[in-house]
């Protein structure tokens, strides 16, 4: 816009502008965002697109974040490593995804990710129920939960084999109409 | 969203992922590609328009047919690609096992190629590691590509960039957000197929004014969304009881949300029409002598029977907005109107139109919210897929705040508790019929003291009403002592303490009768409490209207329409007595007896039926108070406000959520309907 700016090229933030939901302040807030949690480990100045990473620790202490009871697994899933190490692209493309304005398919893919646990590409009993246990806090008892994963399975599973691929996932997704609303962290 | 509806290919490329997973000469026919999960997804990208698909389909089906293996399956994939089959036959021939093994390997390695390629042109440190790790593409692949491959890869992406270059600008920008491939990738690919306009983004060029707009006006309109959901009443206290009772209780205080509305609109309406002239131009007549004790309050007698609460305050006239109004008092005739130049307001008339169009409009709306609501549980007990879409999408991301996460869970786990109940309430139906003879003996237990207390309640009247001739009689000259004006309670007193008692007989009744679900009786136990109500309301309405309004001067009564206005005041506030007396002592006393004396570990459980017919029951008597006194709403408001906040400390101190929790889809309906045919229809008949 008008503002002077050197943490990117303005080639880079057309880049991000195209790519992702965000306009270019909103990027370049996200930056500073992402420079407060780990004010030494990030540069100012990522116009020749350093390699750097901040651990999982530190990104799940964002108030957003905080009290998710599913953070860890977002941030992993959007890692690279897959042990929730973010670097700046993964941190925008976090939020981009869980943003208001991404679509549906694409939100599924990811919350399909999320709520996979042992990264299998199921979402098995064992997944279920550890979604289950995150979402109650342990407040349902063993008997409950396990006929509540039952019947999930029992509802969505449309190829028979007793767990959830994504597209039984997907196909479920479509019949829940505030799933856009729900996934979306506001930052 | 145009470029999100038809892909046609993907259903045919995950389910071969899936498969292909499993399947390792599959694998190692790729000349050892690690195979992702991300490479699925990589294949999301190829979400196009139907021209640009088709060209692309086309395009990578000539690359099958240059593969030597599977030569057969690669015309099959042609077939399959290159006609125009709908989604649903696609997701059908997908789902064929025969039909999708074939074109794995194709599909896969064209994807692969458009990925390797970028990674192996920057990548020098390449991971071996092969797991599964969560993001699509970068450093998961393994790169064991010789040269031969790299080039075909080239091609391939360079075909890919091709494509992509030829959609519009807008579908560009929307396919390359849509794509679930890491940020790196999306960046590099975009140099590539955006080569000619680098420097440039594609949005930018293309921002008109209308679109900021359109963003400034989208923002501002969820402001305002926000701002309204939360200025409404009690969301937050509706919230905590919802989580830990269950949605039947949540009813219940939603029905008093509603209530209070009702009566808002009711207040305002009268007040600004009705009220408002009246006072600003009060009638002249000769203040009558009365002494100021408190108890005028509760009768609603005394001064107050000469102020703007009753009817007989409010002139039989015009008002002209000058100085001098009329001053005939209400049962001669009309009185004159004046000067045609000044604004005349006819109070008659605006009492009657007033009042008239406030019923008519709160009909509308009750019909209105009755059909709206069947509409809804209609359209929720029909689908009974839910308890997936509640495991998986029913928690907000947006949430953030320790308290709230935990309103949060509480609300999930009570309504994931009562979806189970429904599910195994749904097979455990058992068919009873010894209890036959216990039914009927309930319902003949119940029908008959209702029907008991309505003669009692039909005496007692008449003996009051008789009393009260006898007593005018005497002390003729109006002096009018305490005492005679502390009977006057005592009718009200009298229905409250039977509206206090008989559902008690209610509850032990049906407790008797042992019903296997909560929801049957609740149902009961409503018909019940309503049969009561209605027939107390009926002896009620006989009284004042058949026996009082048709010869009052046997009464001695100027103004029966004030004097059956002061009645319903004094019923209302009774009522509201007697309701606060049980809640304190009731419910709290009881808790105490049950845990101390019968030593139940759990404490009592939150009479819905009875509550909800409480105060269905004061809404109709405000109904029908409204022709006769117009300040009847503002006692209603009050009393609901203050009903609500009790209830709410006396619920969460006192009570516990039932053992069964039941899904009370259909609750607010019920109320609804309830209050609008017999509470409504019966005052707006009269």
């Amino acid at each position: 816009m008008g503002n002077k700016q050197t943490i990117f090229t303005d080639e880079q933030l057309d880049a991000y502008q195209d790519c992702t939901f965000f306009t270019r302040k909103e990027i370049l807030r996200l930056h500073g965002r992402y420079h407060e949690l780990a004010p030494h480990l990030v540069p100012m100045d990522y116009t020749n697109e350093p390699d750097v990473t901040i651990p999982l620790a530190l990104i799940v202490s964002m108030p957003e974040l905080n009290e998710n009871p599913f953070r860890n697994r977002i941030v992993e899933s959007f890692s690279e490593d897959g042990a929730g190490n973010l670097s700046f692209n993964d941190f925008v493309d976090m939020f981009s995804v869980l943003s208001e304005t991404a679509p549906r398919e694409l939100k599924a893919i990811y919350a399909f990710k999320i709520y996979d646990f042992n990264v299998d590409n199921f979402l098995c009993k064992e997944d279920l129920e550890k979604t289950l246990n995150k979402l109650t806090r342990e407040e349902l008892s063993p008997e409950e939960v396990t006929l509540v994963c039952e019947k999930a399975i029992e509802e969505a599973d449309l190829d028979g084999d007793s767990k959830l691929s994504f597209a039984d996932f997907e196909n479920m997704i479509t019949r829940a109409p505030d799933f856009l609303s729900t996934f979306h962290i506001r930052i | 969203m145009a470029y999100s509806v038809d892909f046609n290919l993907r259903p045919i490329m995950e389910l071969e992922l899936e498969s292909l997973r499993g399947d390792d000469t599959a694998q190692d026919s790729m000349t050892g590609t690690g195979l992702e999960s991300g490479s699925r997804e990589t294949l999301e990208m190829e979400v196009l328009t139907t021209e640009s698909r088709d060209r692309l389909a086309s395009q990578m089906s000539d690359v099958r047919e240059r593969a030597d293996e599977r030569s057969e399956e690669s015309i099959q994939t042609n077939l399959l690609v290159r006609k125009r089959w709908s989604t649903t036959t696609l997701r059908v021939l997908s789902s064929m096992p025969s039909r999708s093994i074939g074109q794995q390997s194709r599909l896969e390695i064209i994807s692969q190629c458009n990925i390797r390629s970028t990674q192996l042109r920057r990548y020098h440190r390449q991971t071996q590691d092969v797991s599964l790790s969560s993001r699509p593409s970068i450093r998961g692949y393994g790169i064991e590509a010789d040269s031969e491959d790299v080039c075909e890869e080239e091609t391939k992406r360079q075909e890919l960039v091709n494509n992509l270059q030829s959609l519009s600008a807008g579908d560009r920008v929307r396919m390359l957000r849509a794509t679930p491939l890491s940020l790196a990738e999306k960046t590099k690919l975009r140099k590539l197929v955006f080569s000619d306009k680098v420097g440039q983004s594609l949005l930018s060029s293309q921002v008109p004014c209308c679109s900021l707009l359109k963003r400034a006006l989208y923002h501002i309109w969820f402001g305002c969304l926000f701002i309204l959901s939360s200025l409404q009443l009690w969301q937050v206290a509706l919230k905590r009881l919802g989580g830990r009772f269950g949605t039947g209780v949540l009813s219940y205080f939603l029905f008093i949300r509603t209530l209070l509305l009702f009566n808002v609109f009711l207040f305002l309406i009268n007040g600004l029409f009705l009220v408002l002239p009246q006072a600003i131009h009060p009638p002249l007549h000769t203040p009558s002598s009365h002494r100021v004790t408190g108890l005028e309050l509760f009768t609603g007698t005394g001064y107050l029977s000469n102020s703007l609460m009753f009817y007989g305050y409010y002139t039989n006239s015009t008002i002209n907005t000058s100085c001098r109004p009329d001053e005939i008092t209400a049962g001669t005739g009309c009185g004159t109107t004046s000067d045609p130049h000044m604004m005349a307001y006819n109070i008659p008339l605006a009492y009657c139109f007033t009042i008239g169009i406030t019923f008519f409009i709160t009909g509308i709306v009750l019909v209105y919210s009755m059909s709206k609501s069947f509409g809804r549980s209609f359209r929720v007990f029909k689908s009974q897929g839910n308890m997936a879409i509640k495991v998986f999408c029913s928690w907000d991301f947006k949430v953030s705040k320790k308290m709230s996460v935990r309103m949060q869970s509480e609300n999930i786990t009570t309504q994931l508790k009562e979806l189970l109940s429904e599910v195994k309430g749904g097979e455990e139906e058992k068919g009873r019929l010894s209890g036959m003879a216990v039914h009927l003996l309930a319902w003949s237990i119940s029908l008959g003291s209702t029907f008991f207390c309505a003669l009692g309640i039909h005496c007692f009247a008449k003996y009051m009403h008789l009393n009260s001739t006898l007593r005018r009689h005497e002390d003729a000259e109006g002096e009018v002592s305490v005492v005679h004006e502390a009977r006057l309670l005592a009718l009200p007193g009298v229905v409250s303490c039977g509206n206090l008692l008989l559902p008690g007989l209610f509850n032990l009744v049906s407790w008797m009768e042992n019903f296997n679900s909560p929801i049957v009786r609740l149902y009961v136990s409503i018909f019940r409490n309503l049969l009561l109500k209605v027939s107390i309301l009926g002896v009620l309405c006989y009284h004042w209207l058949g026996k009082i309004a048709a010869e009052p001067e046997q009464h001695g009564l100027q103004c029966w329409e004030s004097f059956v206005g002061q009645e319903l005041y004094r019923f209302l506030l009774v009522d509201f007595i007697f309701t606060v007396l049980y809640t304190v002592f009731g419910e709290f006393l009881w808790k105490r007896f049950s845990q101390g004396v019968l030593r139940r570990r759990r404490k009592p459980v939150f009479d819905i039926a009875r509550n909800v017919l409480e105060l269905i029951y004061g809404q109709t008597l405000t109904w029908l108070g409204l022709l006769f006194t117009p300040l009847l709403p503002a006692v209603q408001i009050l009393k609901l406000l203050l009903l609500f906040h009790m209830k709410k400390s006396s619920l969460l101190v006192n009570c516990q959520a039932s053992r069964k929790l039941w899904r009370a889809s259909q609750m607010s309906t019920l109320f609804i309907s309830l209050l609008c045919f017999p509470s409504f229809l019966g005052p707006s008949c009269l």
